[in-house]
Protein backbone atom coordinates (compact mmCIF):
# COMPACT_ATOMS: atom_id res chain seq x y z
CA UNK A 1 0.00 0.00 0.00
CA UNK A 2 1.27 3.46 -0.88
CA UNK A 3 1.85 5.77 2.05
CA UNK A 4 -0.25 8.43 0.33
CA UNK A 5 -3.17 5.95 0.18
CA UNK A 6 -2.84 5.18 3.85
CA UNK A 7 -2.89 8.90 4.71
CA UNK A 8 -6.02 9.44 2.62
CA UNK A 9 -7.67 6.32 4.03
CA UNK A 10 -6.94 7.30 7.64
CA UNK A 11 -8.14 10.88 7.03
CA UNK A 12 -11.39 9.55 5.53
CA UNK A 13 -11.90 7.22 8.50
CA UNK A 14 -11.31 10.10 10.92
CA UNK A 15 -13.91 12.13 9.03
CA UNK A 16 -16.41 9.22 9.19
CA UNK A 17 -16.41 8.90 5.42
CA UNK A 18 -16.87 5.40 3.95
CA UNK A 19 -13.93 4.27 1.81
CA UNK A 20 -13.20 1.39 -0.56
CA UNK A 21 -9.77 0.16 -1.63
CA UNK A 22 -9.28 -2.10 -4.64
CA UNK A 23 -5.97 -3.95 -4.80
CA UNK A 24 -4.79 -6.07 -7.74
CA UNK A 25 -3.44 -9.18 -6.08
CA UNK A 26 -0.86 -9.99 -8.77
CA UNK A 27 0.70 -6.53 -9.13
CA UNK A 28 -0.16 -4.94 -5.77
CA UNK A 29 -1.47 -1.85 -7.61
CA UNK A 30 -4.23 -0.26 -5.56
CA UNK A 31 -6.88 2.43 -5.90
CA UNK A 32 -8.87 4.27 -3.28
CA UNK A 33 -12.48 5.49 -3.54
CA UNK A 34 -14.33 7.78 -1.15
CA UNK A 35 -18.07 7.78 -0.66
CA UNK A 36 -19.69 10.68 -2.48
CA UNK A 37 -17.15 10.83 -5.31
CA UNK A 38 -18.06 10.01 -8.91
CA UNK A 39 -16.62 6.58 -9.66
CA UNK A 40 -14.89 5.41 -12.82
CA UNK A 41 -17.56 3.32 -14.66
CA UNK A 42 -15.07 0.42 -14.84
CA UNK A 43 -15.10 0.03 -11.04
CA UNK A 44 -18.50 1.47 -10.10
CA UNK A 45 -20.18 -1.99 -10.24
CA UNK A 46 -17.73 -3.10 -7.51
CA UNK A 47 -17.46 0.07 -5.45
CA UNK A 48 -21.13 0.95 -5.17
CA UNK A 49 -22.42 -2.38 -3.82
CA UNK A 50 -19.38 -2.55 -1.54
CA UNK A 51 -20.29 0.80 0.00
CA UNK A 52 -23.92 -0.24 0.28
CA UNK A 53 -23.37 -3.63 1.90
CA UNK A 54 -20.10 -3.03 3.73
CA UNK A 55 -18.91 -6.41 2.44
CA UNK A 56 -15.22 -6.87 1.60
CA UNK A 57 -13.97 -9.70 -0.62
CA UNK A 58 -12.29 -11.03 -3.75
CA UNK A 59 -13.64 -9.89 -7.14
CA UNK A 60 -12.54 -9.60 -10.75
CA UNK A 61 -12.10 -6.57 -13.01
CA UNK A 62 -11.12 -7.05 -16.64
CA UNK A 63 -9.76 -10.54 -15.97
CA UNK A 64 -7.68 -9.40 -12.98
CA UNK A 65 -8.26 -10.74 -9.50
CA UNK A 66 -8.68 -7.91 -7.02
CA UNK A 67 -9.36 -7.55 -3.32
CA UNK A 68 -12.08 -5.06 -2.44
CA UNK A 69 -11.86 -3.74 1.12
CA UNK A 70 -14.62 -1.58 2.56
CA UNK A 71 -14.10 0.72 5.51
CA UNK A 72 -17.39 1.94 6.97
CA UNK A 73 -17.46 4.48 9.78
CA UNK A 74 -17.91 2.95 13.22
CA UNK A 75 -21.39 3.13 14.73
CA UNK A 76 -21.95 5.96 17.17
CA UNK A 77 -23.23 5.96 20.70
CA UNK A 78 -24.86 9.17 21.91
CA UNK A 79 -25.18 9.16 25.69
CA UNK A 80 -27.52 11.67 27.31
CA UNK A 81 -26.06 12.31 30.74
CA UNK A 82 -22.48 12.98 31.82
CA UNK A 83 -22.93 10.71 34.83
CA UNK A 84 -20.74 8.10 36.53
CA UNK A 85 -22.02 5.33 34.22
CA UNK A 86 -21.04 7.43 31.18
CA UNK A 87 -17.52 7.85 32.53
CA UNK A 88 -17.12 4.06 32.58
CA UNK A 89 -18.87 3.73 29.22
CA UNK A 90 -16.45 6.24 27.66
CA UNK A 91 -13.44 3.94 28.02
CA UNK A 92 -15.31 0.76 27.13
CA UNK A 93 -16.99 2.22 24.04
CA UNK A 94 -13.63 3.25 22.65
CA UNK A 95 -12.15 -0.21 23.18
CA UNK A 96 -15.17 -1.81 21.49
CA UNK A 97 -14.79 0.50 18.46
CA UNK A 98 -17.75 2.83 18.97
CA UNK A 99 -17.66 6.55 18.42
CA UNK A 100 -19.11 8.06 21.62
CA UNK A 101 -20.57 11.52 22.22
CA UNK A 102 -21.90 12.58 25.62
CA UNK A 103 -24.52 15.32 25.91
CA UNK A 104 -25.57 16.93 29.20
CA UNK A 105 -26.75 20.51 29.73
CA UNK A 106 -25.68 20.42 33.39
CA UNK A 107 -22.25 22.00 33.13
CA UNK A 108 -21.25 20.69 36.57
CA UNK A 109 -21.45 17.15 35.17
CA UNK A 110 -20.17 17.77 31.65
CA UNK A 111 -16.59 18.76 32.44
CA UNK A 112 -13.40 17.76 30.60
CA UNK A 113 -11.89 16.89 34.01
CA UNK A 114 -14.42 14.07 34.34
CA UNK A 115 -14.24 12.90 30.72
CA UNK A 116 -10.77 13.54 29.34
CA UNK A 117 -10.67 13.23 25.57
CA UNK A 118 -14.27 12.00 25.16
CA UNK A 119 -16.50 14.15 22.94
CA UNK A 120 -18.62 16.12 25.37
CA UNK A 121 -21.37 18.66 24.65
CA UNK A 122 -22.51 20.75 27.64
CA UNK A 123 -25.81 21.76 26.09
CA UNK A 124 -29.44 20.71 25.83
CA UNK A 125 -30.13 17.68 23.60
CA UNK A 126 -32.65 19.90 21.75
CA UNK A 127 -29.72 22.02 20.54
CA UNK A 128 -27.01 19.38 20.15
CA UNK A 129 -29.25 16.96 18.20
CA UNK A 130 -30.46 19.69 15.85
CA UNK A 131 -26.89 20.38 14.86
CA UNK A 132 -25.88 16.70 14.59
CA UNK A 133 -29.06 14.63 14.11
CA UNK A 134 -29.35 11.00 15.17
CA UNK A 135 -29.41 8.30 12.49
CA UNK A 136 -29.87 4.55 12.05
CA UNK A 137 -26.17 3.91 12.82
CA UNK A 138 -26.48 5.51 16.24
CA UNK A 139 -27.33 4.01 19.63
CA UNK A 140 -29.06 6.45 21.98
CA UNK A 141 -28.50 5.88 25.69
CA UNK A 142 -30.46 8.12 28.09
CA UNK A 143 -29.02 7.94 31.59
CA UNK A 144 -29.74 11.24 33.36
CA UNK A 145 -32.89 10.00 35.17
CA UNK A 146 -34.33 13.45 34.43
CA UNK A 147 -37.35 13.55 32.09
CA UNK A 148 -36.61 17.17 31.18
CA UNK A 149 -33.32 16.01 29.65
CA UNK A 150 -34.04 12.40 28.59
CA UNK A 151 -37.51 12.49 27.00
CA UNK A 152 -36.74 14.64 23.96
CA UNK A 153 -33.72 12.61 22.75
CA UNK A 154 -35.65 9.36 23.33
CA UNK A 155 -38.39 10.60 21.00
CA UNK A 156 -35.85 11.77 18.44
CA UNK A 157 -34.06 8.41 18.57
CA UNK A 158 -37.29 6.53 17.85
CA UNK A 159 -38.08 8.89 14.95
CA UNK A 160 -34.57 8.51 13.51
CA UNK A 161 -34.69 4.69 13.68
CA UNK A 162 -31.61 4.46 15.93
CA UNK A 163 -30.51 0.81 16.05
CA UNK A 164 -30.63 0.96 19.84
CA UNK A 165 -32.66 3.13 22.19
CA UNK A 166 -32.13 2.61 25.90
CA UNK A 167 -33.25 4.45 29.02
CA UNK A 168 -32.00 4.09 32.57
CA UNK A 169 -34.50 3.66 35.36
CA UNK A 170 -36.52 1.15 37.29
CA UNK A 171 -39.70 -0.39 35.93
CA UNK A 172 -41.65 2.19 37.95
CA UNK A 173 -39.65 5.08 36.49
CA UNK A 174 -40.18 3.58 33.05
CA UNK A 175 -43.95 3.31 33.42
CA UNK A 176 -44.00 7.05 34.14
CA UNK A 177 -41.85 7.59 31.06
CA UNK A 178 -44.19 5.47 28.93
CA UNK A 179 -47.12 7.63 30.06
CA UNK A 180 -45.33 10.87 29.16
CA UNK A 181 -44.04 9.62 25.79
CA UNK A 182 -47.46 8.22 24.87
CA UNK A 183 -49.00 11.65 25.58
CA UNK A 184 -46.36 13.14 23.29
CA UNK A 185 -47.54 10.86 20.49
CA UNK A 186 -45.15 7.86 20.64
CA UNK A 187 -47.06 4.73 19.60
CA UNK A 188 -46.92 1.27 21.14
CA UNK A 189 -44.32 -0.02 18.65
CA UNK A 190 -42.10 2.92 19.53
CA UNK A 191 -42.45 2.30 23.26
CA UNK A 192 -41.59 -1.37 22.69
CA UNK A 193 -38.31 -0.37 21.02
CA UNK A 194 -37.02 1.28 24.19
CA UNK A 195 -34.69 -0.95 26.19
CA UNK A 196 -35.76 -0.29 29.77
CA UNK A 197 -34.49 -1.12 32.26
CA UNK A 198 -31.38 -0.45 30.17
CA UNK A 199 -28.69 -3.08 29.52
CA UNK A 200 -28.52 -6.87 29.41
CA UNK A 201 -29.68 -8.44 32.65
CA UNK A 202 -26.35 -9.50 34.18
CA UNK A 203 -27.27 -8.25 37.66
CA UNK A 204 -24.95 -5.27 37.16
CA UNK A 205 -24.55 -3.16 40.26
CA UNK A 206 -21.69 -0.62 40.07
CA UNK A 207 -21.60 2.14 37.41
CA UNK A 208 -18.87 0.24 35.52
CA UNK A 209 -20.88 -3.00 35.59
CA UNK A 210 -23.94 -1.16 34.32
CA UNK A 211 -21.78 0.27 31.52
CA UNK A 212 -20.77 -3.32 30.58
CA UNK A 213 -24.46 -4.34 30.52
CA UNK A 214 -25.38 -1.33 28.34
CA UNK A 215 -22.52 -1.89 25.91
CA UNK A 216 -23.35 -5.61 25.61
CA UNK A 217 -27.00 -4.72 24.92
CA UNK A 218 -25.90 -2.25 22.22
CA UNK A 219 -23.61 -4.84 20.59
CA UNK A 220 -26.41 -7.40 20.58
CA UNK A 221 -28.72 -4.88 18.89
CA UNK A 222 -26.04 -3.94 16.35
CA UNK A 223 -25.15 -7.50 15.38
CA UNK A 224 -28.70 -8.81 15.22
CA UNK A 225 -30.19 -5.92 13.23
CA UNK A 226 -31.33 -6.25 9.61
CA UNK A 227 -28.05 -6.31 7.70
CA UNK A 228 -29.71 -5.71 4.34
CA UNK A 229 -29.98 -2.12 5.57
CA UNK A 230 -26.20 -1.98 5.08
CA UNK A 231 -23.15 -1.65 7.26
CA UNK A 232 -20.96 -4.19 8.94
CA UNK A 233 -20.39 -1.92 11.88
CA UNK A 234 -17.26 -1.61 13.95
CA UNK A 235 -14.15 -3.53 13.02
CA UNK B 1 -9.25 9.87 31.58
CA UNK B 2 -8.63 9.21 27.92
CA UNK B 3 -5.51 11.01 26.74
CA UNK B 4 -4.06 8.29 24.51
CA UNK B 5 -6.26 5.77 22.74
CA UNK B 6 -6.63 2.69 24.93
CA UNK B 7 -6.64 0.40 21.98
CA UNK B 8 -4.58 1.64 19.04
CA UNK B 9 -6.06 1.42 15.58
CA UNK B 10 -3.71 -0.70 13.38
CA UNK B 11 -3.80 1.54 10.31
CA UNK B 12 -3.16 4.66 12.40
CA UNK B 13 -0.24 2.88 14.05
CA UNK B 14 1.13 1.93 10.61
CA UNK B 15 1.04 5.57 9.53
CA UNK B 16 2.79 6.68 12.71
CA UNK B 17 5.49 3.98 12.41
CA UNK B 18 6.14 4.97 8.82
CA UNK B 19 6.42 8.65 9.80
CA UNK B 20 9.07 7.58 12.32
CA UNK B 21 11.07 5.93 9.55
CA UNK B 22 10.21 2.34 10.46
CA UNK B 23 9.71 -0.30 7.77
CA UNK B 24 6.09 -1.47 7.90
CA UNK B 25 4.03 -4.31 6.43
CA UNK B 26 0.26 -4.51 6.35
CA UNK B 27 -1.38 -7.96 6.45
CA UNK B 28 -5.04 -8.20 5.44
CA UNK B 29 -7.49 -11.11 5.58
CA UNK B 30 -8.69 -11.41 1.97
CA UNK B 31 -10.66 -14.69 2.06
CA UNK B 32 -12.09 -16.99 4.69
CA UNK B 33 -13.75 -20.40 4.52
CA UNK B 34 -15.61 -22.09 7.33
CA UNK B 35 -15.10 -20.89 10.85
CA UNK B 36 -12.64 -17.99 10.78
CA UNK B 37 -11.90 -15.84 13.79
CA UNK B 38 -11.54 -12.48 12.03
CA UNK B 39 -13.64 -11.21 9.12
CA UNK B 40 -12.37 -10.41 5.63
CA UNK B 41 -10.75 -6.97 5.62
CA UNK B 42 -9.17 -7.28 9.09
CA UNK B 43 -5.64 -5.90 9.42
CA UNK B 44 -2.46 -6.80 11.26
CA UNK B 45 0.38 -4.27 10.93
CA UNK B 46 3.98 -5.25 11.59
CA UNK B 47 7.23 -3.29 11.73
CA UNK B 48 10.72 -4.47 10.81
CA UNK B 49 11.46 -5.33 14.46
CA UNK B 50 8.43 -7.59 14.73
CA UNK B 51 6.25 -5.16 16.71
CA UNK B 52 2.62 -5.56 15.70
CA UNK B 53 -0.92 -4.27 16.20
CA UNK B 54 -4.30 -5.65 15.16
CA UNK B 55 -5.04 -9.26 14.21
CA UNK B 56 -5.85 -11.60 11.33
CA UNK B 57 -6.88 -14.56 13.48
CA UNK B 58 -7.44 -15.32 17.12
CA UNK B 59 -3.70 -15.33 17.71
CA UNK B 60 -3.27 -18.69 15.95
CA UNK B 61 -1.27 -17.60 12.90
CA UNK B 62 0.02 -14.14 13.83
CA UNK B 63 3.49 -15.50 14.64
CA UNK B 64 3.88 -16.94 11.14
CA UNK B 65 2.52 -13.79 9.50
CA UNK B 66 4.98 -11.63 11.45
CA UNK B 67 7.88 -13.81 10.27
CA UNK B 68 6.74 -13.52 6.63
CA UNK B 69 6.24 -9.77 7.07
CA UNK B 70 9.93 -9.30 7.87
CA UNK B 71 10.77 -10.72 4.42
CA UNK B 72 8.11 -8.61 2.72
CA UNK B 73 9.51 -5.46 4.38
CA UNK B 74 13.03 -6.42 3.25
CA UNK B 75 12.14 -7.36 -0.33
CA UNK B 76 9.18 -5.09 -1.01
CA UNK B 77 7.42 -7.98 -2.74
CA UNK B 78 3.88 -8.69 -1.56
CA UNK B 79 2.79 -12.27 -0.94
CA UNK B 80 -0.33 -14.25 -0.19
CA UNK B 81 -0.34 -16.69 2.75
CA UNK B 82 -2.83 -19.42 3.35
CA UNK B 83 -3.59 -21.12 6.65
CA UNK B 84 -5.96 -23.92 7.46
CA UNK B 85 -6.29 -27.17 9.30
CA UNK B 86 -4.65 -29.85 7.21
CA UNK B 87 -3.06 -32.22 9.72
CA UNK B 88 -1.79 -32.44 13.26
CA UNK B 89 0.79 -29.72 12.59
CA UNK B 90 -2.16 -27.36 12.46
CA UNK B 91 -1.77 -26.82 16.15
CA UNK B 92 1.61 -25.25 15.56
CA UNK B 93 0.71 -22.87 12.76
CA UNK B 94 -2.90 -23.06 11.69
CA UNK B 95 -6.43 -22.54 12.76
CA UNK B 96 -7.59 -24.89 15.47
CA UNK B 97 -11.15 -23.70 14.87
CA UNK B 98 -11.27 -25.62 11.58
CA UNK B 99 -11.45 -22.70 9.17
CA UNK B 100 -9.16 -21.61 6.38
CA UNK B 101 -7.95 -18.08 5.64
CA UNK B 102 -5.91 -16.28 2.99
CA UNK B 103 -3.85 -13.27 3.98
CA UNK B 104 -2.29 -10.64 1.73
CA UNK B 105 0.94 -9.19 3.11
CA UNK B 106 2.31 -6.02 1.51
CA UNK B 107 4.93 -3.42 2.33
CA UNK B 108 3.76 0.09 3.17
CA UNK B 109 5.31 2.84 1.05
Amino acid sequence: MLLDHLHRLNAARDARRATVTITELDTGAARLFLEGEAFDPAVAPLVEPALRTGKSGIAEIGGRVVFVNVYLPPPRIVAIGAVHISQALAGMAEIAGFDLTIIDPRSAFATPERFGGTKLLAEWPEDALTRAPLDAYTALVAVTHDPKIDDFPLMKALEAGCFYVGALGSRKTHSGRVERLTKLGVDEAGIARIHAPIGLDIRASSPAEIAVAILADIIQALRSRDVTAGGRGAE
Amino acid sequence: MLGQPLYPDPLSVAQEWCANGRGVAIATVIETWGSAPRPVGSHLVIDADGNFHGSVSGGCVEGAVIAEAAEVIASGTARILEFGVADETAWRVGLSCGGRIRIYVERLG
